[in-house]
């Protein structure tokens, strides 16, 4: 299983966190589940940090621009198959609140460590389980040259 | 026409893999047993031991989240799209 995303989609997550530096950015990943359980990027879509309190270290999406982009996925034929973003000045690995916040078991959690201004790791990990026995599983990140 | 509710992927596996569900209410509580009565096993991964909504878990009816209508109480009507929508947030 992985999470198969075009060149231009991963570069433009990444940059998505350059942009932001030295806050984290966040944004939602659109495409199809396939059979085996992989997963493939189509849509890259870019949300807003609402945690303005502490945007070097949190991120929050809003639950309405969720909800705006699942329903234009279902209605493409597509689904949320996961979310990125960015660890300004710290490594690319899923950290305790990562975890805890994390509810869309199935879905991919993308993290771009971002080191003074420039974008270095991605990482993708995958949610599995259920709430009381959820954890984070390091997920291959296959990168679709086109 | 019933009210239909989004599922979102997390909950599909426990909703016989379906992405949008109709029930019948008046209701967004109403629509919740609704769902739970045709999906018994979305009830632990909706709500909590004390049968509140789990607080990770917004509930929007149409655009509107529903902590900001009437909550359960809040009446819905045929063509309604009722969204269920767990948090995304981290550090």
């Amino acid at each position: 299983m992985a999470l198969k995303i075009p060149r231009a989609l991963y570069d433009q997550l990444r940059q998505h966190g350059e942009a932001t530096y030295p806050h984290e950015c966040c944004g939602v990943l659109v495409g199809e589940f396939d059979e085996a359980g992989g997963k493939a990027v189509r849509t890259v879509v870019q949300c807003g940090n609402t945690r303005t309190d502490s945007p070097q270290n949190r991120y929050h999406i809003s639950p309405s621009e969720l909800v705006r982009i699942q329903r234009e996925a279902l209605l493409a034929g597509q689904d949320i198959v996961g979310f990125y973003h960015s660890h300004p000045d710290h490594p690319a690995r899923w950290s305790s609140t990562d975890l805890d916040e994390a509810h869309w078991y199935g879905c991919s959690y993308v993290i771009t460590s971002v080191e003074k201004g420039r974008a270095v790791l991605t990482n993708s990990f995958l949610l599995l389980e259920q709430e009381e026995s959820k954890h984070l599983k390091d997920e291959k990140l296959e990168i679709i040259e086109q | 026409m019933p009210i239909k509710v989004l599922i979102p992927t997390p909950l599909r596996p426990y909703a016989g893999k379906q992405s949008v569900i109709g029930v019948t209410a008046k209701t967004v509580g109403e629509a919740f047993s609704d769902l739970v009565a045709l999906h018994p096993s979305l009830r632990k991964h909706l709500f909590s031991e004390d049968g509140k909504l789990r607080s990770f878990v917004n509930v929007y009816l149409n655009d509107e989240d529903i902590r900001y209508l009437n909550k359960d109480e809040t009446a819905v009507k045929e063509s309604d799209t009722i969204t269920i929508v767990p948090s995304v947030a981290g550090g």
